[in-house]
């Protein structure tokens, strides 16, 4: 069974923490970059393209222009079921804290892209994997709350591995809360643009990022319901390499476009000056 | 091998030790009434020991039974019930048996995920593991039913939505999330029960309800336990450590405010007496239906708003209890 993606970039880590500060190995092509060229590079390799994961925050400073207004940072997270395996829970949370820099898998908050006023949430897989459990939930509402309140549009980046196990039940009953916060802003009128990063799969993917007017994806991004390996446990054979990726759902129909980073910002843009219900856009 | 099962056997052996003994009795002079009465009482007594309090990973056991009762042993005990077939684009799902139907003479909008009863008919409805046609006919007949003023009842039992290639091809992701859109957003009040085994977000493509009820025995969790063991320790074979962590059981979710309603089972589960079982399950369907039938539809999609948005959210007691975070 091959490697997922996101997987093999996790594993293949430099174990020496100073040089994985100044260096980065392309988990694609395999050359290895100068931490501050990828940075300067969206993130993305300058040999083969291949598109790196990105912080939260390293993500908002790609697109907002000035301030931007955390929602939802008060939100933080509990151990609703008392998980304990090889860890406790809160453990657990604790190294995703250290590990990210941040307090959830989700940072939501109003601020300007290219001078439009929207309301922005980035996932970040480096925390818990992405996955949403009550603190995604709780954000990402408050944040489609808000931005009903002020009739501004939505903008959701998603990376996720799907519900979070360790909160059972009260993680799949967010995607029953997101999606009731997303029909109340849509059926105001609002736009909804969502942009599923790699991996974008579970509970994520079939709740908030697929109900959006607009989805796009980032290039090579795994995105599907069931994980690569269920499939394959469950067929008993192993899938073609370009299965669920975002170009495979491109060419199903599933998703509206598949951007490069460099452009993201531009389409993003676009898209909004579309639907921010203006009668004449100067070009 | 089911659990379940394995226990069974044993007071199965036992019951017809009891009934040969019985014959026996009748046919010959010496009276054996007395061993008889003593075999019954053991029989009682290895009934209550057996069954009497489950382990979460025995209810799942219980909630896959193959003779547990399923969705059309419910919905073929309402009053009348007329199938509608399809999604109006591919084709129609055999995991999802859909349609109009009279609940004590009030017109309702059922639908159920139908695993099999045996191994034909499991392959043909996929072991009730819905795939998006069946997710986009739920999500078809909710748009009806909420533009037509009929109630929507649905019944949950299935490990899961269908985790295979032409699943993904065709956008399950999407079938869910506008199925949960679609509920989410019905003028009509909302049934739902679980009746056997309800995992993750295919189970929960049905699940949005204004009145959640579920049977004793049933389980609703994140994931499968197997699935759950498979995603956080690569060992689907740690399914029962997973199953004790999930609190996937009825009493725990009434706890959490995740489910309403839960209707007790006899010994040894619903399939000891399908019949008034179900009969108890549609009782309760129809009381619930009549109490959300007093609210207009804008109180109705304003109170499920809520109820959704109060499960897990943050306030003062959570965060008192968190503290600073970890």
């Amino acid at each position: 069974m091959p490697m997922p993606e996101w997987l093999r970039s996790r594993r293949s880590k430099n174990a020496d923490a100073r040089d994985a500060a100044l260096w980065s190995k392309c988990p694609v092509c395999g050359e290895v970059l100068y931490r501050r060229d990828l940075a300067a590079n969206l993130y993305v390799c300058t040999k083969c393209g291949h598109h790196f994961r990105m912080g939260a925050y390293d993500r908002i400073s790609m697109l907002i222009d000035g301030d931007f207004t955390e929602i939802g940072a008060e939100v933080l997270p509990g151990d609703p079921l008392g998980w304990v395996d090889k860890k406790t829970y809160p453990v657990k949370l604790a190294g995703d804290k250290e590990k990210s820099g941040l307090s959830e898998g989700v940072v939501c908050g109003i601020g300007a892209i290219d001078g439009f006023e929207v309301a922005l949430a980035v996932m970040d897989f480096h925390f818990r994997g992405g996955t949403m459990g009550t603190v995604v939930g709780d954000r990402i509402t408050l944040l489609l709350e808000e931005a009903r309140k002020r009739h501004l549009p939505c903008v959701i980046f998603t990376a996720s591995g799907g519900a979070r196990m360790e909160e059972g039940m009260y993680a799949l009953m967010q995607m029953a809360k997101t999606t009731a916060a997303v029909a109340r802003f849509m059926q105001d009128g609002n736009p909804f643009i969502t942009v599923l990063t790699d991996p974008t799969t579970g509970g994520v993917s079939a709740s908030f990022a697929f109900e959006a007017d607009v989805i796009i994806a980032e290039p090579k991004a795994m995105i599907g319901f069931a994980g690569r390996r269920v499939i394959e446990q469950t067929i008993r054979q192993k899938l073609p390499d370009q299965f669920q990726t975002a170009e495979f759902l491109l060419e199903k129909g599933a998703i509206d476009m598949v951007i490069d980073r460099h452009d993201l910002k531009g389409t993003l843009v676009r898209l909004l000056q579309y639907t921010s219900g203006s009668t004449s856009v100067a070009l | 091998m089911n659990d379940i099962i394995e226990r069974e056997r044993g007071l199965l052996e036992l019951q017809k030790r009891i009934a040969d003994l019985r014959d026996a009795n009748a046919s010959q002079p010496v009276d054996m009434s007395p061993e008889i009465a003593a075999l019954e009482q053991k029989y009682e007594q290895l009934q209550r020991e057996v069954f009497g309090s489950l382990t979460p990973w025995q209810k799942v056991h219980m909630a896959r039974h193959p003779s547990r009762p399923t969705s059309v042993d419910y919905i073929g005990a309402l009053d009348r019930f007329d199938e509608l077939h399809g999604d109006r684009h591919f084709r129609d799902d055999p995991a999802i048996v859909a349609g109009f139907a009279l609940l004590r003479g009030r017109p309702v909008m059922v639908m159920g995920q139908q695993r099999g009863r045996d191994t034909k008919e499991n392959l043909r409805r996929n072991f009730g593991m819905v795939t998006p046609e069946g997710y986009r006919k739920a999500q078809r007949l909710a748009h009806t039913a909420s533009r037509l003023g009929v109630p929507i009842v649905t019944f949950i039992d299935t490990k899961g939505a269908d985790p295979g290639i032409t699943s993904e091809e065709h956008a399950q992701s999407e079938a869910i999330a506008t199925c949960l859109l679609a509920f989410t957003t019905a003028r009509v009040p909302i049934v739902a029960t679980i009746i056997g085994e309800g995992g993750s977000g295919g189970a929960l493509a049905l699940g949005i309800a204004d009145h959640v009820i579920m049977l004793e025995h049933s389980t609703y969790s994140v994931a499968s336990p197997d699935a759950c063991a498979a995603i956080l320790w690569g060992d689907a074979s740690k399914a029962e450590e997973a199953a004790s962590r999930l609190k996937l059981t009825a009493a725990d979710l009434q706890r959490f405010g995740i489910i309403d309603e839960i209707i007790p089972e006899p010994l040894g589960g619903a399939h000891r007496d399908p019949t008034s079982v179900v009969a108890k399950v549609l009782g309760s369907i129809s009381s619930g239906l009549q109490r959300l039938s007093a609210m207009s539809p804008e109180a109705l999609l304003e109170s499920r708003y809520q109820k959704y948005r109060r499960i897990g959210a943050w306030h003062d007691e959570r965060r008192a209890a968190v503290g600073s975070g970890p």
